[in-house]
C-alpha cells in the first residue's frame, strides 16, 4: 500500500482518501524500491506528481506472492507487468517474458527487464500485432506460467492454460481499503469461495479460479 | 478506565468489522500484541449462521471516505467460537463481541452462548438490520430495541452495548429505549446508508449489494451531533465514534458525552492509526484537557 505523505486528501473531491495497493516492481542492492505506476484516477496521479525528496507513507510487504515453480514463462500486460519485473530478477536472464502494451509508448516499462522479453502491441506499432496470449501458445509445452496484467489478459491467460492443462499462478488486482485483511472490501471469487486477495493473494493458482474477471478491478 | 465495570487501559477502541486481529497478526507477526492498537478489541459482528458477504465490488472511496457493502461475512457462530475465540483470547485487552440475529430467538442464541464464554467481557449487539419477523430495522425503532434488549439481557451477565444506527428517525430516543430496557451502553454511529454508480457511466449501482455504508470523516459532523444528542438522553456509558482520526477528533467526542471512543476507517489507512490517536489524545493539554471527561483525563 501507498501514499504520498504530503497532500493526500483535501485534493478535488477530497479524494485521494484511502492508500493505494501495489506490487514492487524492482528490489534494488541500494535497498531502494521500484514502482510502476500509471496516472488513472486521483490516487495515482498524486503518486504521479511526486518530486525526489518528498515523503512516501508505506506499509508492507503484505500478503502471498509469486511461488516457485519449474521452467517458469512470464506473460504480462500494461502497468502489470510489475511484479513480473521483481520476479525476472530472481530468475535465468534467459527465462521467457512476453509482453503486452497498447502501445510503443507504453512498451517502455519492456527495457526495464533483462534479456530481451518478446513484446506484443495492440495497435501494432511495436512487436506483434495483436495480444500478448497469441504468442503463448508456442511456448506453453512443459511450461509454469506467471501472469500479471489487466482481468481480461489474465482470463485469456487463464483459460488457456486450462485448456492446455499448464500450471499458472496469476497476480489478480482488485479494489482494497486496507491491505492486511480487516476490512474484507477485496474479495475475490474462486472454487472455494470468496477469499480476501490481499491477504491469501494477490497470487492465486489459475486452478482455483473459475474466471480471473474480478468484479471491480482497475477502478 | 472503567467501561460499564470492565477496566480498560485507555479509551480508545475499535469499530466492529474494521479490524481483524487474527488477519492482522498473520500480516504482522506477534508484534500486533506488543504494540495493539486499541484498548478493548471489538470482533467482526457474528451472526448465528454462516455467511459469506456480499458479491463484489464491495468498496468505493467517497470524498474523504468510503462506502462498503461487506455484507457480514464470518464463520457463523460454531465456527467463531471454536476456530476466532482462542485466538482473539490471546489479544492483550478485553474482548467484545459483536452480534447480529435476524430474529429475537436468533439473537437469544447467540447472545446466550456468547455470554457463557470467560474469554468475553462485553456484548455489542449489532441491531442494523431488519427483523424478519417485524420487517422493522431493530435499531430503528425504540420499541423494536426495547423488546429485544429486554429478552437479552436476563441471558447474559456480560454487559450489554447496543450498536445504534444512525440511519433512525431519533437515535436519542432509540438510546433511551435501549437504556430503560436495561442496555449498559450504547455505540454510534454505525455507518450511514449510501451509494455509488459505475464510474465508468453504465448507471448501474457500483457496489455489489447496490447500496452500502458509508464511514470515514465524511461522517464525523453527523456523527458528533448524534452522539452529543444521544449523550445528552442517556446515563448510560455512550461509545462514539465516526470518521476519528486524530487525537482531536477524539478529544472533541469525548467531550460532547462520549466515555470512550472508537476508530474505525482510518484503520484501514493506517492499522497504528488507534495507537497515534491514542498518544495525540494524551497529549491535549492544558485548558482544553479540562474539558475531557475525568475517566479519559
Amino acid at each position: 500500500m501507498l501514499a504520498a505523505a504530503e497532500r493526500w486528501g483535501g485534493g478535488a473531491d477530497e479524494r485521494p482518501y484511502l492508500p493505494r495497493a501495489f506490487s514492487h516492481a524492482r528490489v534494488n542492492d541500494d535497498g531502494t524500491l521500484d514502482f510502476l505506476l500509471e496516472a488513472v484516477g486521483p490516487g495515482t496521479r498524486r503518486l504521479a506528481e511526486l518530486e525526489p525528496g518528498e515523503g512516501i507513507w508505506i506499509l508492507g510487504p503484505l500478503g502471498i506472492g509469486f511461488s516457485e515453480a519449474d521452467s517458469p514463462l512470464l506473460v504480462g500486460g500494461g502497468i502489470g507487468t510489475a511484479p513480473l519485473l521483481a520476479l525476472h530478477d530472481e530468475l535465468p536472464e534467459d527465462t521467457p517474458v512476453l509482453l503486452g502494451f497498447r502501445s510503443a509508448a507504453h512498451a517502455e516499462a519492456a527495457s526495464l527487464f533483462r534479456g530481451s522479453p518478446v513484446i506484443a502491441t495492440d495497435d501494432g506499432s511495436v512487436g506483434h500485432s495483436g495480444l500478448v496470449t497469441e504468442l503463448m501458445y508456442d511456448l506453453l509445452e512443459g511450461r509454469s506460467v506467471y501472469s500479471c496484467g489487466p482481468p481480461p489478459m489474465l482470463e485469456a491467460v487463464r483459460a488457456i492454460c486450462a485448456e492446455r492443462d499448464v500450471p499458472a499462478q496469476l497476480a489478480l488486482e482488485s479494489g482494497m481499503a486496507c491491505g492486511f485483511g480487516a476490512c474484507f472490501g477485496c474479495v475475490v471469487p474462486t472454487k472455494n469461495g470468496y477469499i480476501r486477495l490481499c491477504l491469501d493473494g494477490p497470487v492465486l493458482r489459475a486452478d482455483e479460479l473459475e474466471t480471473a474477471l474480478t468484479p471491480g478491478a482497475g477502478h | 478506565m472503567n467501561l460499564c465495570g470492565v477496566e480498560l487501559r485507555g479509551p480508545v477502541l475499535n469499530g466492529s468489522g474494521t479490524f481483524d486481529a487474527i488477519a492482522a497478526r498473520r500480516a504482522f507477526g506477534d508484534q500486533l500484541l506488543d504494540r495493539f492498537p486499541f484498548d478493548c478489541f471489538v470482533s467482526k459482528t457474528i451472526t448465528l449462521a454462516p455467511r459469506q458477504g456480499n458479491p463484489p465490488p464491495r468498496l468505493y472511496e467517497t470524498p474523504a471516505g468510503l462506502i462498503n457493502s461487506i455484507g457480514l461475512p464470518n464463520k457463523g457462530l460454531e465456527g467463531f467460537l471454536a476456530g476466532d475465540l482462542p485466538q482473539l483470547a490471546e489479544l492483550p485487552v478485553p474482548l467484545c463481541v459483536s452480534v447480529m440475529g435476524f430474529s429475537r430467538d436468533e439473537l437469544a442464541r447467540l447472545v446466550g452462548a456468547v455470554a457463557e464464554r470467560d474469554e468475553v467481557a462485553l456484548i455489542e449487539l449489532n441491531f442494523s438490520c431488519p427483523n424478519v419477523e417485524t420487517g422493522l430495522i431493530m435499531g430503528a425503532d425504540p420499541g423494536e430495541t426495547a423488546r429485544s434488549v429486554e429478552r437479552l439481557k436476563p441471558l447474559s451477565d456480560k454487559p450489554l452495548i447496543v450498536k445504534l444506527t444512525p440511519n433512525a428517525t431519533d437515535p436519542a430516543a432509540v438510546a433511551v429505549a435501549a437504556q430503560d430496557a436495561g442496555a449498559d451502553a450504547v455505540s454510534l454511529i454505525n455507518t450511514l446508508k449510501g451509494m455509488a454508480l459505475d464510474p465508468r457511466g453504465s448507471g448501474r449501482p457500483w457496489l455489489g449489494a447496490g447500496t452500502g455504508g458509508v464511514s470515514g470523516p465524511a461522517v464525523r459532523a453527523i456523527a458528533l451531533q448524534q452522539v452529543a444528542s444521544v449523550a445528552q438522553a442517556v446515563r448510560i456509558p455512550v461509545i462514539g465514534m465516526g470518521g476519528i482520526e486524530s487525537g482531536r477528533d477524539a478529544a472533541d467526542f469525548l467531550r460532547a458525552g462520549a466515555s470512550a471512543i472508537a476508530v474505525g476507517t482510518a484503520s484501514f489507512r493506517d492499522p497504528a492509526a488507534g495507537t497515534r490517536i491514542a498518544a495525540e489524545l494524551r497529549a491535549v493539554s492544558g485548558r482544553e484537557r479540562d474539558f475531557l471527561p475525568a475517566a479519559a483525563r
